[in-house]
């Protein structure tokens, strides 16, 4: 059963503050990742304070860095059920977990984050993973 | 138990995924809940069983660890004398 929005509302407004674009419903996500072009961030967003709760911050730190994904996406697992089921469909081939973070490029993942990946670790630690996928995979070669 | 709390008011690895070795063929993985006199309790538990044949733990873990662990249980409770080790799943891959 899913939260009361006044409580999840704090957690999706610290995406949006940074810049992610809300995936509310299946429809959002197929018009979204269906032929998605370009490099995508996809977060799956979760209630749970501790895993989550560093996770955000680490993308926000994340984002910051010099080569970032030109778009950046979130559902909200346990909130936006259709919408978060949808957006595991493009990345089936991994166990679903929330939170987690997948990272596209022309509609293919590149690199996931499980939630696993996350738990226990400082936000500074997980940026620096992302920094680094970030680098390997939406850098462009001069 | 010491250290860092994941989940405070919990057990140190409370909700950390976790691999844990049992004295038998057995691997779990999966979050951890809780410890107590009767057993481990697990969630959403990927298994391992190196009588079955097929993947090494060792590829069953990376596999975890890669693609995420496809539960088989949704709880589980390991009694404590079964239980040989218990790390984090993070820990667990080289």
């Amino acid at each position: 059963m899913p939260y009361p929005p006044a409580l999840v509302a704090p957690m999706r407004e610290e995406m949006t503050r940074m810049g992610a674009r809300e995936l509310t419903s299946a429809a959002e996500v197929d018009a979204t990742l269906g032929d998605q072009k370009g490099t995508m961030l996809v977060f799956v967003n979760s209630v749970c304070g501790c895993a989550a709760g560093n996770a955000r911050p680490a993308l926000h730190f994340a984002l910051q860095h010099g080569v970032r994904p030109q778009q950046v996406v979130t559902v909200f697992a346990g909130q936006d059920v259709e919408a978060t089921a949808r957006a595991r469909q493009y990345f089936a081939e991994y166990q679903p977990s929330s939170p987690s973070i997948a990272l596209l490029r022309d509609g293919e993942v590149v690199h996931f984050v499980h939630r696993h990946q996350i738990e226990g670790r400082a936000p500074q630690d997980v940026a620096a993973d992302l920094k680094a996928a970030f680098d390997r995979h939406f850098a462009v070669a001069v | 138990m010491t250290g860092h709390v994941f989940h405070p008011g919990h057990q140190e690895l409370h909700g950390v995924t976790i691999v844990l070795e049992t004295r038998g063929s057995r691997t779990y993985v999966g979050r951890f809940h809780s410890q107590d006199e009767r057993g481990v309790e697990l969630h959403d538990v990927g298994v391992h069983d190196a009588l079955a044949g097929g993947t090494t733990k060792e590829e069953f873990l990376r596999r975890c660890n890669r693609f995420g662990i496809r539960p088989e249980h949704r709880d589980l409770l390991v009694p404590l004398d079964d239980v040989a080790s218990i790390r984090r799943l993070v820990d667990a891959i080289g």
